[in-house]
């Protein structure tokens, strides 16, 4: 029996108190529906609920702590010099034993550990059992109660109505424990990261070279954090897309809101609904694969070096997976000026550009605007496109035609690997994506601004 | 089939005379009723009972409050939230507004039919048989097709969708979505119907049927009728309350009030003086 | 009116300005889904060398054992070479013998190894087999290596082409359809290498999401948008929403690594975790589409339903829920779709092993589609290129496929009120 099968069983449980309240619901009124204050059903969900809700709560408790308080007992129980090895040479040993005890590992194991391992099985074949038994006893005292309770003036309804909009408002916490989340995990980290590296390096130091030394008598490589040629790579890149996307972008949209027959946006809006859902990575790999070489190519024709890893062909890529982002958001709020604004212009005598030109988008500029500052926030956050296409060395420079590295190149960079989890190496990386995490929700806090500013305007 | 397990035990309908003292008791009243959206007041203390068996017709020009009357009745204001309530309305003599009292409950017993027919997007079978399937009236499918076909055939429709009820209830003409959601309404087997405007968006031969079916409806249930049609208030209603700009002016007989009003601005509103 | 042709021609150069906005646009699409369509046709064949097989009792069992583990454990290379030398019988020494093995891919032992096990009758018997030839081999026949080079600075040598062009002239050489690539998983040997086992771990992880994020996002939609009272926490909940819909995909991937590795200490590289992430990304998205169909639905209907005494709940779950479905299915499978391209937050938790073997539960190592990808286009091997072409294809697809019912859904639901 493992968490997986009693979960199982306990909904099966809760099925099993379904069908007996229902039926015993029918036998208190003596088989006369019409008695009951709620319907059969409610009765059989209220008993379900109490059958299976506690039980299942329970459970996921368990499963929470259960690792947490093995772990101590096993280790506890270990010699004393054991118990005092540093923290990831016992969680090294800790995994041993483990493997052991699954039968997993290959070497022979010495006695102490033997033991230890056996320990662990029994701890966690106690522990199972007497979950089984805590569970599934709740389930069945839950159900025979309810069941006895239940009787045609009890108004169920009510009470399984509570019960549901419980659960609803739960789920709808669960979105702002998970920003909680977000913000504490990126804090928290980052703050280890602090104590390594000082906050005012880390803003305005020059130099981006994280590597550390592995043992304390390595020579060479200090690292240091400084991500300010970070910070303007990303910066670099993301102009050039939007440099790209946003005169692109814009004008799709003016040309689809405006000018287009009704046929014609039928094709071309979904046709760029399909440019939206192409997943980054493939326009990374378009980027690496063809466009990269493609410039570097008709750079050297034009007697320019061009590093294979440019910034203009990340930067070009980006644009154009951001192209129907911006021409969907700036759609919207041309569609939204309202039409007398344009029947004013028109009677004047002024044509479609000129109109454009001068009503339209001068009154859905705080729109356009605010989409140009998420379509921003966006490529800052774009990862794959970067990872693939830019560089990895750190260079602050504004030549485009130059390689540089991004703050999400880099969190990848220094995540992905074999690194131990608390260098300062990896904590880097947190202190990075905190810095992305504040910029983006600052850009989509003052977009979103924006437009709800200029919609009110028209509403 | 009445509901006989209501948690409140109603009283016997008090014995209240009738406007003009005719027999025939009291089922529906209200006490100093006010009725504040926000800080705006819409009704000031309307006191006003309607008989038992008999059609009591709201009158008045636009804005005058007598929709939100009608919505006190049956406690829908509690779904708009900037409206507050003083006073107490009373079914039977038990005040509804009393924070004991099962609201669900209460609109079974008290059914509403709307200005613009709202059928659900469902079956024409479905729409009907809704109501008494969530309350609980039926124990089996015979029950239940007894209890939608007599509803259909009481509004007239079920010669006509006989050979039709899968189809959905938004297929019909207006005057036969108005009578489906009045079968609806009847399905849950209320005391008491009020009407919003139900004419209002029909054409007149719809309207003529659907107040035909209000005197035939009569006889089972009370009903309380918004219009501003002051024809179809003569000719349908048996006492009729004159409102305006909030305030309750006059009540009585029908005839009376059309023939002979005591206010002289219910004369005014009457003969057309003002609209 | 002497500024009238001027503004005419103005007029005219805004429109040409606005098609040729569009038609960039979209030249970029074609561009982009046409090269790698290109690149990707070729991973659908492969090269195999077929040839009469000796299966040698003596390599296969030499102590005549009889046991299953022997089979498996024998050197089929040996047996493939054995054929080779029957058709080459001059090649002798050391070396030579070493290169034209090398011709063929170690799955042509492999294969022949699957053959024993599951029919051992054929012990002692000779059969002819199709092997696949090695990744050189595969892209000299697709004509990415070019035998002008000289050899020094070629991947195959003279001799190599020499034996090549004899099996070819003798018909042993032919080209197939490459089941493999979508059988197999990863593999070192581009020729071997396959998407299935992280199109199955895509399966997997899209499951967990989808089990997650439906479920909550529809009920945390169903109490803010029904139940919930206007007032400041439910505006901030509003807000807060709002704001996680446009975190960058990455901001997860650490969350995932921060609280989901470190601190519950769950598996790295698991489908679980995967979907635990992809869940946590997808809610938002789900519950501001699904607030949006069930604002749709008008209140003329919702009132109906109090009018008959329906509570609150009933009223929700009788009417407003389906008829707000199809808008809410929609938006759930374009989220999906996301979650199925999303790579960045899924190498964060550790999905970059090389996974060999096809996951066969939610807590395996495994990896997605889309992080394939990116682990083949790193790949120096040139062969490396068209299956990563072919992958990325298979996505598209996939893509382009789900999009596209979430359109044709939307399309023919929807309800004009």
């Amino acid at each position: 029996m493992n968490a997986a099968t009693l979960t199982g069983t306990i909904l099966l449980l809760a099925m099993a108190g379904f069908y007996m309240g229902r039926a015993r619901s029918l036998q208190t009124a003596g088989g006369d529906a019409k008695k009951l204050h709620s319907l059969p059903g409610y009765h059989g969900t209220y008993v379900a609920f109490w059958a299976g809700l506690p039980a299942l709560g329970i459970l996921g408790l368990w499963v929470g702590i259960e690792p947490f308080i093995i772990k101590q007992l096993v280790i506890s129980g270990l010699p004393a010099d054991m118990q005092t090895l540093p923290q990831n040479r016992l969680a090294l040993l800790y995994n041993d034993i483990q493997n052991i005890a699954v039968g997993a590992s290959s070497s022979k194991p010495d006695a102490v550990l033997r033991g230890a391992a056996d320990h662990y099985s029994t701890l966690r074949a106690t522990g199972i059992m007497a979950i089984s038994a805590l569970t599934l006893g709740m389930g069945a005292i839950g159900l025979a109660i309810t069941r006895a309770r239940i009787a045609p003036a009890l108004r169920t309804r009510p009470r399984v109505e509570r019960l549901i909009m419980v659960l609803l408002i739960i789920s709808s916490t669960l979105a702002v424990f998970t920003t909680i989340g977000i913000v504490l995990s990126l804090i928290f980290e980052s703050l280890r990261f602090f104590e390594h590296v000082s906050l005012n390096e880390f803003l305005f130091g020059l130099q981006w070279s994280p590597q550390t030394a592995m043992r304390a008598d390595q020579v060479g490589s200090s690292g240091s954090f400084g991500a300010v040629p970070v910070f303007t790579g990303t910066l670099l890149i993301t102009a050039i897309a939007m440099l790209v996307a946003g005169p692109i972008g814009l004008m799709s949209a003016i040309y689809m809101a405006e000018y287009a027959s009704p046929t014609a946006r039928g094709i071309l809006k979904p046709a760029l609904e399909i440019l939206a859902g192409i997943p980054t990575v493939v326009f990374g790999f378009f980027a690496a694969l063809t466009v990269a070489p493609a410039i570097r190519d008709a750079g050297a024709s034009l007697g320019l070096s061009v590093a294979s890893e440019s910034a203009l062909a990340a930067g070009v890529v980006m644009g154009i997976m951001i192209i129907p982002f911006v021409s969907s958001l700036s759609d919207d709020v041309i569609n939204a000026v309202p039409q007398s604004l344009r029947d004013g212009s028109y009677a004047i005598g002024a044509t479609r550009s000129e109109t454009i030109k001068k009503v339209i988008i001068p009154a859905a500029l705080p729109g356009i605007v605010g989409s140009f500052l998420l379509a921003i926030s966006r490529a800052i956050g774009e990862t794959m496109i970067v990872v693939m296409a830019a560089g990895l060395a750190a260079k602050l420079t504004a030549n485009p035609l130059e390689a540089v590295t991004t703050v999400t190149v880099q969190i990848v960079t220094l995540l992905v690997g074999d690194q131990e989890f608390d260098s300062p190496k990896t904590l880097a990386a947190f202190a990075l994506g905190l810095a992305l995490f504040c910029i983006t929700l600052a850009l989509n806090l003052i977009a979103l601004k924006i437009v709800r500013k200029y919609r009110e305007e028209y509403e | 089939m009445p509901n006989t397990t209501t948690p409140i035990s109603m009283t016997g309908p008090s014995v209240k005379a009738a406007p003009n003292g005719a027999p025939g008791p009291v089922k529906l009243e209200t006490r100093g009723l006010d009725v504040f959206y926000g800080d705006k007041q819409a009704l000031f203390s309307v006191d006003l009972a309607m008989p038992e068996h008999e059609i009591t017709a709201l009158i008045g020009p636009s804005g005058c409050g007598k929709s939100t009357f009608l919505r006190c009745l049956n406690r829908m204001n509690d779904t708009i939230a900037t409206c507050a309530i003083s006073g107490e309305v009373l079914v039977d003599g038990q005040n509804i507004y009393d924070r004991e009292l099962d609201v669900v409950e209460l609109r079974q017993r008290i059914g509403m039919v709307f200005q613009k027919p709202n059928p659900f997007p469902k079956s024409i079978y479905e729409n009907v048989a809704y109501g008494p399937r969530i309350h609980g009236f039926a124990a089996s499918k015979s029950e239940l097709d007894e209890i939608v076909f007599t509803c259909l055939e009481k509004t007239g429709l079920l010669e006509e969708v006989r050979d039709r009820l899968d189809a959905t209830g938004t297929s019909l003409s207006g005057g036969q979505q108005q009578r489906l959601c009045i079968a609806r309404a009847i399905a849950v087997n209320p005391d008491i119907i009020l009407m919003d405007e139900p004419c209002s968006a029909l054409d007149p031969i719809a309207t003529a049927r659907i107040e035909e079916l209000m005197e035939d409806l009569r006889g089972n249930y009370t009903i309380v009728i918004v219009t501003h049609n002051m024809q179809q208030a003569a000719r349908v209603s048996q006492h009729t309350a004159f409102f305006h700009l909030g305030h309750l002016v006059e009540w009585g007989d029908t005839e009376q009030i059309f023939t002979s009003p005591a206010q002289e601005r219910t004369q005014g509103y009457i003969t057309g003086r003002y609209g | 009116m002497s500024n009238l042709s001027k503004r005419h021609a103005s007029e005219k150069r805004f429109r040409i300005y606005g098609i040729a906005a569009i038609g960039a646009a979209v030249l970029a699409m074609v561009v982009l889904i046409g090269t790698i369509t290109v690149r990707a046709i070729p991973a659908f064949v492969t090269t195999e060398i077929s040839m009469d097989v000796f299966f040698d009792p003596e390599i296969i069992d030499p102590e005549k054992t009889g046991k299953r583990e022997e089979w498996l454990q024998a050197d089929y290379n040996a047996m493939v070479l054995q054929s080779l030398r029957k058709i080459f019988p001059r090649v002798r020494n050391r070396r030579d013998r070493r290169n034209l093995l090398r011709i063929m891919s170690s799955g042509g032992g492999d294969r022949l190894r699957n053959m024993v096990v599951s029919q051992p009758a054929i012990i002692g018997k000779t059969m002819t087999v199709a092997m696949p030839a090695s990744d050189d081999i595969d892209m000299l026949m697709k004509g990415k290596i070019s035998r002008d080079v000289p050899e020094d600075a070629r991947r195959l040598s003279n001799k190599q082409l020499k034996w090549l062009d004899a099996l070819q002239a003798k018909g042993h050489v032919h080209t197939t359809f490459n089941t493999q690539f979508f059988t197999s998983g990863d593999s070192r040997e581009p020729e071997l290498a396959g998407i299935w086992a992280s199109v199955v771990g895509s399966v997997l992880t899209l499951t967990i999401t989808l089990l997650l994020s439906f479920p909550l996002g529809v009920s945390a939609a169903i109490y803010l948008e029904e139940f919930a009272p206007k007032n400041r926490w439910t505006d901030l909940i509003e807000v807060n929403i709002n704001n996680l819909a446009a975190v960058p995909s990455i901001v997860f991937g650490l969350l995932g690594l921060a609280v989901f590795l470190s601190f519950f200490g769950l598996p790295r590289s698991a489908p679980l975790v995967g979907g635990f992430v992809l869940a946590l990304m997808t809610l938002p998205t789900i519950i501001i589409t699904a607030r949006a169909a069930m604002g749709a639905v008008p209140p003329s209907i919702r009132e109906a339903a109090v009018g008959l005494g329906a509570s609150p709940l009933q009223v929700v779950s009788h009417h407003v829920l389906p008829l707000a479905m199809p808008g809410i299915l929609t938006g759930s499978i374009i989220g999906m779709a996301r979650a199925l391209g999303e790579t960045a937050p899924l190498l964060m938790i550790g999905m970059v092993a090389f996974i060999v073997d096809i996951p066969k539960s939610f807590t395996d190592t495994a990896t997605v589609l889309p992080v394939q990808v990116y682990l083949w286009a790193d790949s120096p091997e040139r062969a490396f290129v068209e299956k990563t072409a072919a992958a990325t294809l298979v996505l598209i697809i996939f893509l382009i496929a789900m999009n596209g019912l979430a359109v044709y859904l939307r399309k023919k639901f929807e309800r004009r009120w």
